[in-house]
């Protein structure tokens, strides 16, 4: 029995490995930033993401009977740099270690691999964490180049007592090495009765740092401008379509421009929100992973919409400062539903022109 | 800067609307500058019963008989067919199956001609110059007794398409130089060397619909092509309402629904064809084929093939009789070796590969490429899990998701497939060629497509089975009870005393045997 | 005590209410469908071949409705009727015991025959024609391939050609890729083949 060889013959030379190489180079400014902001500690937590998911996922292959091949496809990489952007630089080696194992094991390898998961692998192990470790996972040391840092990050020894063996090593308490972010700050004093503006006054808040990301926050999601710069890589590399990204900050920007407006003691202004926490790289980096999130435009629309929704009312009204990475996952669930309703009009049904 | 200022226009109204999605291959048409030449006359004639969409034809001409080029050798018997003419003058050799350019390597009934050499026309047909003063209808069974059948490739039986109709009269006609295939360039020949002709054929076309206006649809990277018609067009003064139109170069501009849709704005709707939105759509090969018919009175008996890829030495755009083996093709332009080399039937995005190189030229053959093995997609070896980037979405001109409808096909959910719009697929490939997974797309759809096809077949054979079987079992009843109420009788007959006496009896008895019997 | 009386009543009364929506639903959304046998027999290829041990596929369509047999007795059906009647039924699927032949056409050596009309008296589709004395002859576009002429014959002229592959009719194969091998294994696992 011949091969049975179908048309066409020809191909654009796209592939998986070329993709996730292109999203992994998009993710460069925000990671350069999170070196110059996290120093050594940035690069440590990114080595032992990458390596860590690169590890378990040869080993979940081998443990499958697959062929190693699939790892050549960069997809573990990027989902360890995904995960190192999007933790505090804090976090002790073996919480980073465990992530990077949940995110291969539980976010992607139990599904069937890659193209088979619901969730976004790296988002998946980061919320794991943040409910496993709360306090790790919302301690955010003080970046160099704002405020006095008790470390001098730089030091690549200092760092690696820090990143081994925790702020005991160096004679610190985690208190003394770290500070709030701007999202918990205002969540905190909210919950002691502080309105918003008030709160944002004490915290000598600047939309300006925040934008640039001289502020408190995770390694990759502080710099806005970074992680612009990123995603406009995307959109101009067609890896990306611009639905997600524009629908996702344009609601939380329009919810959070009505609602200030109307209540600015109870509800942070549009600027805040959007340059705040882990919003930008969200938008840009995880909502659009294309395995988890609708194949349409129409669809992707509405996801954004979704998750904008989602950030904006769990920032606002939640137990946790931040929404995003709940919001991007809940939506998550959604896009079997989304993929099956949100189809676009065929050629020649419905009321096309001459239909 | 110049596609942001055409964009601009096109959604201020200015311009056309283009087509959704579609790509932008290499398009790589090595043949461009090469001037049609004729292909030799082979050594022997292979000529398929049919070479259309449609039904098959019956033969009309026996083993040994001789024949003249143009002279009717098929009789199509079915609505949906057109003829098959002798390419050359010659004798019947034999009538059997063999290999014809299709995927499966399956053969069809097929004429073999030996020719003779003289290459002698036949005259059934007389030539029409006078066609002004014909009657449409007249015009149309020209056509399709001289076998007509589009040259685009799709070879949809032409005569079909030239009607007159009253509740759908032709407004436009769509004239199709698009020729968005790489590699293609027998359009493209002849729009530079037969402009006039085509033209020609044009007005032929305009008289027989009486349609108002027509356009000519030519892709912005031929503009020489472009300048040729236009020049051809200005010195006439019988085509007021014809203009020469640049579309973008964009695969599948050419597709005759897309086409329609880039240049008029209107869908035509699913299962209908371009007539119901007031449309004809031709190939300028057809054309061309048409104005000869009615002129001079010849029949389909060769096409314009491009000859190319980059294994054929001297690529090439032949004038090929119908019927001549590939092999032989390929040896006119240096390619005899084919070790190591994988041969197409058609484009490479939506052309077959070719099992064997002994199948004949077709009327559909608008090319055939050679290449080196490697030189071609790897799609068919490494397919990787979709990643859902959506690509396939975005390029896909009939707007289907294509990702989500492979996995219905590849699962066998052929009714999900359904649902998901399957039979809208045009198969131009733009999914498979954009995917980073190299999933195999349209593949699946031709599987699903197909294993719908049989299941709807096997369904009507069951219901037809069933209403077979059923009746015999109701003659079979029916043939029970006659015997039981012939014996009833018989017995009657032969004991009248004692029916007289108790005939309600008998008469119950005879009712519950028969229905024990049945 | 009021607490669980108000609770018991509100929820009885929900119920209630709940069950008359339903009740009344019922009555106003019934869709007549055709009898399960009828349905299951539609699925069915109507070859009448009788391989499945009941004389055609109607008596087959009944037991299957009856819950006296299996779903997967169906052999010229093949995995996809046992599927379809598999999920009609709401059951498993199983295995097909016998893989289905290609189809099959019975064909009369016209040389050899006797004329005794047996063949055309077994066929279950009329699909043999032919007089006492006379030549009979297989219309090939209604033999269904049951095999059951066969039989009969008393000189044994009928044989069962492979039906010719049409090109009309040919059909594309599943990619030739590994994941889409997986697929099929995968189905068939499902299906109790391995």
């Amino acid at each position: 029995m011949p091969i049975m060889l179908s048309s066409p013959h020809i191909h654009g030379g796209d592939s998986i490995r070329m993709t996730m190489l292109t999203v992994i180079l998009a993710l460069m400014p925000a990671a350069i930033v999170g070196v110059y902001l996290f120093g050594w500690l940035a690069v440590f937590m990114m080595l032992l993401c990458i390596g860590g998911c690169m590890a378990t996922e040869a080993v979940t292959l081998l443990m499958m009977g697959r062929p190693l091949r699939a790892l050549s496809d960069n997809s573990a990489a990027l989902t360890g740099l995904l995960l190192a952007m999007t933790l505090p630089a804090s976090t002790p080696w073996w919480m980073a270690l465990l992530g990077s194992v949940f995110a291969i094991v539980l976010g992607k390898q139990v599904y069937g691999g890659l193209g088979y998961n619901l969730f976004n692998p790296a988002l998946s192990a980061r919320i794991i964490l943040l409910i496993s470790f709360p306090l790790q996972m919302t301690s955010w040391i003080v970046p160099m180049h704002v405020g006095t840092p008790a470390v001098d990050l730089y030091d690549f020894h200092a760092c690696l007592q820090l990143f081994l063996f925790g702020p005991d090593a160096i004679g610190q308490g985690l208190d003394a090495i770290t500070m709030a972010s701007p999202l918990g700050h205002v969540k905190t004093e909210w919950t002691q009765g502080i309105g918003v503006a008030e709160a944002l006054n004490n915290y000598h808040y600047s939309v300006l740092d925040a934008f640039l990301g001289r502020e408190a926050g995770s390694i990759g999601e502080t710099s806005a401008l970074a992680l612009l710069i990123g995603g406009i890589y995307l959109l101009a590399r067609h890896t990306i379509t611009w639905h997600i990204p524009v629908s996702y900050l344009a609601t939380v920007a329009v919810l959070a421009a009505i609602f200030s407006s109307v209540d600015p003691n109870h509800f942070a202004p549009p600027l805040f929100h959007l340059f705040a926490g882990g919003l930008i790289l969200c938008a840009f980096f995880m909502a659009t992973d294309p395995v988890s999130s609708p194949v349409t435009p129409v669809g992707q629309l509405v996801f954004g919409i979704g998750c904008g929704v989602l950030t904006w009312a769990i920032r606002s009204f939640g137990g946790y400062p931040e929404g995003a990475m709940f919001s991007v996952l809940l939506m998550n669930c959604a896009v079997p539903l989304i993929d099956h309703y949100f189809r676009p009009r065929v050629y020649g049904h419905g009321n096309g022109n001459g239909a | 800067m110049p596609a942001m200022l055409k964009r601009l226009a096109r959604s201020l109204g200015l311009v056309a609307p283009n087509f959704h999605g579609g790509i932008e291959p290499d398009d790589r048409k090595l043949t461009a500058v090469v001037p049609i030449r004729d292909c030799p006359l082979a050594p022997l004639f292979i000529v398929p019963l049919k070479q259309h969409i449609g039904g098959i034809c019956e033969p009309i001409v026996e083993v040994g008989e001789r024949v003249r080029r143009g002279q009717k050798i098929a009789r199509a018997d079915s609505y949906l067919a057109a003829p098959v003419h002798a390419p050359t003058s010659g004798r019947v050799v034999k009538i059997e199956e063999h290999a014809i350019p299709h995927p499966s390597g399956l053969g069809l009934t097929c004429i073999f001609i030996e020719p003779d050499g003289k290459d002698e026309a036949d005259d059934s047909l007389t030539p029409m110059p006078d066609w002004q003063q014909r009657d449409p209808a007249e015009l149309r069974e020209r056509a399709r007794l001289a076998g007509l059948a589009g040259l685009g490739g799709a070879v949809f039986p032409t005569f079909i398409k030239l009607v007159r109709d009253q509740k759908h009269p032709v407004q436009t006609v769509i004239l199709n130089g698009v020729e968005c295939e790489p590699y293609l360039t027998n359009d493209h020949r002849l729009m530079l060397e037969h402009a006039d002709e085509i033209l020609s054929g044009l007005a032929i076309l305009i008289h027989m619909v009486g349609a108002s206006e027509a356009l000519v649809a030519i892709e912005e990277n031929k503009p020489d092509a472009i300048a040729v018609m236009r020049r051809a067009l200005a010195v006439r003064d019988d085509l007021p309402d014809v203009r020469v139109v640049e579309v973008a170069t964009r695969y599948p501009h050419g597709s005759e629904k897309q086409l329609i849709f880039s240049l008029t704005g209107k869908e035509v709707p699913a299962g209908r064809l371009p007539m119901h939105v007031g449309v004809l759509c031709q190939n300028v090969g057809t054309c061309k084929a048409l104005f000869d018919a009615v002129m001079f009175g010849r029949p389909l008996t060769d096409r314009i093939v491009t000859v190319s890829g980059e294994a054929v030495p001297e690529p090439a755009n032949l004038r090929v009789r119908l019927g001549t083996p590939m092999r032989f093709v390929f040896a006119q332009c240096g390619l005899e070796d084919f070790e190591g080399l994988h041969v197409l039937h058609g484009g490479p995005m939506m052309g077959e590969r070719l099992r064997s190189l002994d199948v004949p030229v077709v009327k559909s053959s608008t090319g055939i490429l050679a290449f080196s093995e490697t030189a071609l997609s790897p799609a068919h070896q490494a397919e990787d899990p979709c990643i859902r980037c959506g690509h396939c979405s975005e390029v896909c001109p009939v707007s289907l998701v294509p990702n989500l409808l492979a996995d219905h096909c590849r699962a066998d959910q052929l009714d999900k497939a359904e649902a998901y719009n399957l039979f809208d697929c045009i198969e131009c490939g733009c999914c498979s060629y954009v995917c980073p997974s190299n999933i195999p797309l349209v593949h699946y759809f031709r599987y699903g497509k197909g294993q719908v096809a049989q299941i709807r077949r096997e369904r009507a054979f069951a219901e037809e089975s069933r209403h077979r079987s059923d009746a015999r079992m109701d003659r079979l009843e029916r043939d029970k009870a006659e015997k039981a109420a012939r014996r009833s009788k018989v017995r009657e007959q032969l004991a009248p005393e004692a029916a007289a006496a108790t005939t309600a009896e008998t008469k119950a008895e005879t009712t519950t045997q028969g229905e024990g019997e049945s | 005590m009021s607490h669980i009386l108000v609770a018991l009543l509100s929820l009885g009364g929900f119920a209630l209410v709940a069950g008359l929506v339903l009740a009344v639903a019922q009555k106003v959304f019934h869709v007549e469908s055709d009898p399960l046998v009828d349905r299951i027999d539609a699925l069915l290829p109507q070859t009448q071949c009788g391989q499945c041990g009941y004389p055609g596929c109607k008596p087959y369509a009944e037991a299957v409705a009856a819950g006296q047999a299996e779903v997967n007795h169906c052999v010229p059906g093949g995995d996809r009727t046992m599927r379809a009647i598999a999920d009609l039924m709401g059951v498993q699927p199983k295995a097909v015991e016998e893989e289905a032949k290609a189809p099959m056409l019975a064909f009369i050596r016209e040389d050899e025959c006797i004329g005794c009309t047996l063949c055309i008296k077994a066929c279950p589709v009329d699909a043999i024609v032919g007089a006492p004395k006379q030549y009979h002859t297989v219309i090939a576009e209604h033999c269904t391939g049951c095999t059951l002429c066969v039989e009969p014959c008393p000189v044994d002229c009928i044989d069962m050609l492979q039906k010719p592959e049409l090109i009309e009719h040919w059909a594309w194969p599943l990619p030739d890729t590994r994941r889409a091998r997986q697929g099929k294994v995968r189905r068939g696992q499902h299906a109790g083949h391995a």
